[in-house]
């Protein structure tokens, strides 16, 4: 569905009398096939808004090419267009106009006539939970409700590709777990390819079959999420001890489930990755028993993309996102 | 009907639906032609002899027609930055339509508006006094409609580009106030001093004003034939830049 090689953009821009070339966007490779949702994840300013832009027409990339639904982004942009659905992240309805029109009126700018175009949007106000919503204006709507319009305009003409720009963006957690419902049932229920793009984990980890990591204008790791989070290598077991007389005891006891690397250690905590740690879990607490080490606490963590991302690009994505 | 006149057709009924269902953008839009009328028209009464006319509505209307025609389009891309602020333009943009009626319909809108208000104002000039040629009255409002779709065509273009208000309206102020004064809007530049005269023949809005007011005086000579080739030029160059504008990539 969308087939990308050395996409670049860069901007020139004026800091003071210095006119300053930005590679905003460094080469990006990367296909996506039909059926699949596969998640942009990456901080702020890491390019994901100016790739997903190049890819739906709306900037013309300044190297490399792109196919999109099976048309290129630069010849054919037209049919490009045909063929996509792109919800932005500003959103697509005007404040002040009436939720029902808007959609309506966007269909029409697709050529489908104004009662298929009433029907469509209906059908889709019935499915995103909007029913009662057709003579709403926008602003009167709640965040999630307005977000679902703007979903419901990106899919009047029923494209088979969706791009969605940080979807959930700005919404509190429960019309984010509700809006994640809607995402996956537009493949369940229209066998639609999405791509979005997204900073937050819990959302790419939630939705998406395959994750593209980008940082600095360049796709720095692709894979399942599984895979990715295999790649920190383990789990980690942090231990809390109750003195610091168990320090360097525990530590020893550590590395050796580590095979032999050495533990990081914080005052009382001493902590380690290993591969599995439920496997070692019941070995540990009996030799720390034997050897008298009072434990506070102990706690695993399961590799989270947070990880994954600290690990490929030295930064925390969380850092970067709030 | 071909797609480029039905997409413009959707988005001039898209606007003009939503600024109907304003009513402080209908009310204030008709109720600025009667302010002048009415506030300003009185004064210029006494001065009917100096400004060489029997009549002076008949000065006084006309300035006042370009006045709307330019004042109230250059302020038609305020609309296009909330717009563009609320995601409607990318929207839009992401369609198959052509981009060139995305600012067409939005032309056509304040082309409409322009339209009604140059009716009230003429009517009510009637009221108020006014006599003038039927013919030279509909030829000036012509003129107008075509500055007004030059200065909406330009501000929509310029709110595309800057995506601010804040950019906006000291460039807009800072073009329209010059242009205000040295057209002779509210008082012919003619009973103004010699170099006052000789700088206001370098403003193309000026041969314009003139121009509708020779049409209203039932003059159809050669200030005519001056003022519609520099309306004509001054509609197709702004509705050419604007049309680029609007079809750039990443704009």
């Amino acid at each position: 569905m969308i087939h990308a090689r050395g996409l670049a953009r860069s901007f020139t821009t004026r800091k003071g009398r210095q006119v300053v070339e930005v590679h905003a966007v460094t080469g990006v490779d990367l296909d996506v096939e039909a059926g699949e949702i596969v998640g942009f994840l990456g901080p702020n300013g890491a390019g994901k808004t100016t790739t997903l832009r190049m890819l739906t027409t709306l900037l013309a990339p300044t190297a490399g090419s792109a196919t999109v639904a099976g048309y290129d982004v630069a010849t054919q942009a037209e049919d490009v267009r045909r063929s996509i659905g792109y919800v932005s992240q500003a959103g697509s309805a005007l404040p002040e106009a009436l939720a029902g029109e808007e959609v309506v009126d966007h269909g029409r700018l697709y050529g489908i006539s104004k009662e298929q175009a009433t029907r469509r949007g209906r059908e889709l106000f019935e499915q995103l939970d909007l029913a009662g919503m057709w003579s709403r204006k926008p602003r009167a709507m709640s965040g999630g409700q307005r977000r679902r319009l703007d979903i419901a305009m990106g899919l009047v003409h029923d494209p088979k590709l969706i791009f969605l720009d940080e979807p959930t963006t700005g919404l509190d957690p429960q019309a984010r777990a509700n809006l994640w419902q809607h995402i996956a049932a537009l493949r369940t229920d229209r066998g639609a390819t999405i791509f979005l793009t997204t900073h937050y984990l819990d959302e790419a980890d939630a939705l998406c079959d395959r994750i593209l990591v980008i940082d600095h204008g360049a796709i720095v790791a692709g894979d399942t999420p599984e895979a990715l989070k295999r790649q920190v290598a383990g789990d980690l077991v942090e231990l809390t001890l109750a003195d610091e007389g168990g320090v360097p005891r525990a530590a020893a006891a550590l590395s050796v489930l580590a095979s032999g690397a050495s533990p990081d250690v914080d005052g009382l905590t001493v902590s380690v990755r290993v591969p599995q740690a439920g496997r070692e879990l019941a070995g540990l607490l009996r030799a720390l028993d034997r050897d008298g080490i009072g434990l506070a606490s102990i706690e695993v963590r399961r590799p989270t993309l947070d990880d994954v991302f600290l690990n490929l690009t030295g930064r925390s994505l969380r850092e970067e996102a709030a | 009907m071909t797609a480029f006149a039905r997409e413009t057709w959707i988005v001039f009924w898209r606007q003009l639906r939503i600024a109907l269902r304003n009513p402080a953008w209908v009310i204030i839009g008709l109720v600025q032609p009667v302010l002048y009328l009415s506030l300003f028209g009185p004064l210029l009464e006494p001065m009917a002899g100096i400004l060489g006319t029997d009549n002076a509505y008949a000065i006084f209307v006309p300035g006042l027609l370009v006045q709307l025609g330019l004042f109230g389009a250059l302020f038609a891309g305020f609309n296009l930055v909330a717009e563009w602020r609320a995601g409607v333009v990318e929207a839009e943009r992401v369609t198959p339509a052509s981009r060139t009626a995305l600012l067409l319909g939005r032309v056509l809108r304040d082309v409409v508006q322009l339209l009604v208000q140059g009716v009230v104002l003429i009517a009510l000039g009637f009221a108020f006094g006014l006599r003038a040629s039927v013919g030279g009255m509909l030829y000036g409002l012509l003129l107008t409609l075509l500055l007004g779709a030059a200065a909406a065509s330009a501000s929509n273009a310029l709110a595309l580009v800057a995506k601010s208000e804040d950019v906006m309206a000291p460039l807009i102020n800072s073009i329209a106030l010059p242009l205000l004064l040295l057209s002779g809007i509210l008082i012919p530049m003619s009973v103004g001093p010699q170099w006052l005269q000789t700088v206001s023949d370098f403003v193309p809005t000026k041969h314009v004003v003139d121009a509708i007011r020779a049409a209203f005086g039932g003059d159809f000579g050669e200030p005519i034939l001056w003022g519609t080739v520099w309306a004509v030029v001054i509609f197709a160059l702004f509705a050419f830049l604007g049309a680029r504008t609007f079809r750039r990539e990443n704009a």
